[in-house]
């Protein structure tokens, strides 16, 4: 998974490529690249480009009118709001979950890394009814909450919970192999040459992860924008004011409105291809690095 | 800076690091921390870096007990086995490093941090590479920058851990030599660990041996080669030979043979190991002699300056539980003289044995 074990793959490939004993035969070859493209083409080329074909079937017209909508800004508002909101917390919380997890030994430690990927195993549907059941007005904390008069099933504050628990994964499981394989070596010369704790953070700890974490953060990101499941859950479809996109999408697309319904659509799509190039750039970054450093 | 260790112990989970370890090192001496792996040897040294915290005890350092002073204030430079450079940093930023972080008040400026890290590179000679990452030294390079980071904060102390572990044995030779001249010139109280007894001889001034968590003699090279002082340092320092037998005297009786020994630790009648160093042995071909245990050659191994001669105990030895190999070095005009042949019966006599009591060995 990590970033920097990728092109490494490459490399040994074309070692094989290259070696006429390893070399496999011509149609074995053209067989399973053709098998592998004919999916990749009729799975996800096809779809992606239907989406935005449907987007702009009436025209550029439809299209600007779906997204300048109030309620389709609303959903785009608040999308960015609970990205905004999330990705900041699971960095800090990556970060010290990730540096507890790889440079400290203490009891437990095996049960954080199993706790760590439990939003990955679980349903998002589960995790939206984890937090109903919490904070929702015949929840735990139901009663107290209505008499607090604080709101947070079915508004904002519960879209940002069950996002912030669905991509807990995506940072601290970047971290952690990368900084289990770095050890405390560097640190602790650091420490030793006098460096105190952020320093030593800030100038050994951040520099030799920052493309692991960065690419964390794009997943982390992309996921907290597009997360339908839990969200679902915990938002009530309220228009204009608990919609993400992904909803919104969901609300139009039942109305029989395709056309705003893909036109929405295609701007998730469109951040889904954004991601996927800062991905591999970073990947190539990331790669770049490491060769620097082996 | 001198630094003093009391009665530390070290425990990891069962397993016991250090066992009650006491030592001194006085003021602008290279002591060599010498051990198998699992002696140990590095938990110490990390102990008096302050990497780890001993379980009980004092580390003193210049008379004052600094056990519970964090690693930042304790001013010592720290070597590590595989250099532990900083890699998304210059050869130069490495350096410069410890004095980066010093706190406003302390911290030399721009140009004074420029003048020092380039004096810190001329000393270990690599002003070259300071635009480099480490990633493009080898090495020894790696190890030479570690040693100028170290140095650039102006420690009290050096702890070295394992430093030419991770070389090559040629690389290793010239850095060693190069260390000793380096300590020379510096005087720095320095510390450093090695499994690796030739290196510890040859470098440091005095030398420590430790097994299983336990000081087992310390001394200069000279005394712990030529005085060994307990069975352990015996077989550690050097290649050894042992005699299984019982003291009648002045006398070993080993098997029916009578070797003569050093008269030490030989109460009349003790069962006793003897230890003898390949040199010390002689060879003698009439089996007629009683004063030579016999064996049976097995190589003789003529090249350089002197030839060594491998030979087997008789049958039936790994079934007492006696030593089943024996090593002897001869002068080639000895061996020529000889004329030995493998598989040739022979009588091997000490000229000296020195014995310890069967228990302790």
């Amino acid at each position: 998974m990590s970033a920097a074990g990728i092109l490494h793959g490459r490399v040994d490939a074309r070692r094989f490529e290259n070696n006429a004993a390893t070399r496999e035969s011509p149609w074995v070859r053209r067989a399973i690249l053709g098998v592998a493209l004919a999916f990749f083409v009729l799975f996800l080329v096809l779809p992606l480009v239907a989406v935005f074909a449907e987007a702009l079937r009436k025209g550029w017209g439809t299209y600007v009118h779906a997204l300048t909508d109030a309620d389709a800004l609303a959903a785009i508002r608040l999308t960015l709001l609970v990205a905004a909101v999330s990705v900041p917390l699971n960095l800090v919380f990556g970060v010290a979950a990730a540096w507890s997890i790889a440079k400290f030994e203490f009891r437990g430690k095996h049960f954080l890394t199993t706790l760590i990927d439990l939003p990955f195993s679980v349903s998002p549907v589960i995790a939206g009814l984890i937090f109903v059941l919490l904070f929702g007005a015949h929840g735990w904390f139901g009663a107290w909450l209505i008499a607090h008069d604080i709101k947070i099933i079915f508004a904002v504050p519960g879209i940002v919970l069950a996002t912030v628990f669905i991509t807990v994964p995506f940072i601290a499981r970047e971290l952690i192999p990368l900084m289990e394989a770095q050890g405390r070596e560097e640190e602790e010369a650091a420490t030793v040459l006098g460096a105190n704790g952020f320093q030593t953070f800030w100038r050994v700890t951040l520099p030799n992860i920052k493309w692991g974490l960065l690419y964390g953060v794009i997943l982390c990101n992309a996921r907290a924008m597009g997360e339908f499941g839990a969200v679902s859950v915990v938002s009530g479809h309220i228009r204009g004011m608990t919609n993400t996109m992904p909803l919104h999408v969901e609300i139009l697309y039942n109305e029989y409105n395709f056309a705003a319904a893909f036109a929405v659509a295609s701007l998730l799509a469109l951040l889904a291809l954004v991601t996927l190039c800062l991905k591999s750039f970073i990947e190539w970054k990331a790669s770049q690095a490491a060769k620097d450093t082996e | 800076m001198s630094i003093q260790v009391q009665e530390i112990n070290k425990q990891f989970g069962s397993f016991t690091a250090l066992n009650n370890v006491s030592l001194d090192f006085p003021t602008g001496e290279l002591v060599a921390l010498l051990g198998p792996s699992g002696c140990g040897k590095t938990t110490l040294l990390r102990v008096i870096a302050g990497l780890e915290t001993a379980d009980s005890g004092r580390v003193i350092l210049e008379g004052e007990d600094a056990s519970d002073t964090h690693v930042r204030e304790r001013q010592v430079g720290f070597v590590f086995q595989h250099y532990a450079l900083f890699r998304h940093m210059s050869v130069f930023e490495n350096v410069a490093f410890g004095l980066r972080v010093k706190p406003r008040k302390e911290r030399p400026n721009e140009a004074e941090i420029n003048k020092r890290v380039h004096r810190l590179l001329e000393l270990v000679q690599l002003d070259w590479l300071a635009d480099r990452y480490p990633a493009q030294l080898s090495g020894g390079q790696r190890q030479r920058i570690a040693l100028a980071r170290a140095l650039a904060v102006e420690p009290r102390v050096l702890l070295l851990d394992e430093p030419f572990g991770a070389l090559d044995a040629k690389v290793r030779k010239e850095l060693r030599r190069w260390l000793r001249r380096l300590h020379d010139e510096l005087h720095v109280t320095s510390i450093f660990v090695t499994h690796d007894q030739e290196e510890a001889l040859e470098v440091a001034d005095r030398v420590v041996l430790m097994n299983k968590g336990r000081v087992e003699q310390v001394g200069t090279p000279q005394e712990v080669y030529e005085h060994p002082a307990t069975p352990f340092v015996y077989g550690f320092l050097g290649a050894v030979n042992l005699f299984h037998g019982r003291v009648e005297g002045e006398h070993v009786k080993v098997g029916e043979a009578t070797l003569p020994h050093d008269g030490r630790d030989a109460d009349h009648g003790v069962e006793v190991v003897g230890f003898a160093r390949p040199h010390e042995l002689d060879i003698v071909t009439d089996l007629a002699e009683t004063r030579g245990v016999e064996a049976v050659v097995s190589r003789v191994l003529a090249f350089g300056a002197s030839a060594r001669i491998e030979l087997d105990a008789l049958e039936g030895a790994a079934e007492r539980g006696e030593p089943v190999h024996y090593e002897v070095v001869l002068t080639r005009e000895r061996v020529a003289e000889l004329a030995l042949s493998e598989g040739q019966h022979v009588r091997l006599v000490p000229s000296s044995l020195r014995v310890f009591p069967r228990e302790a060995a």
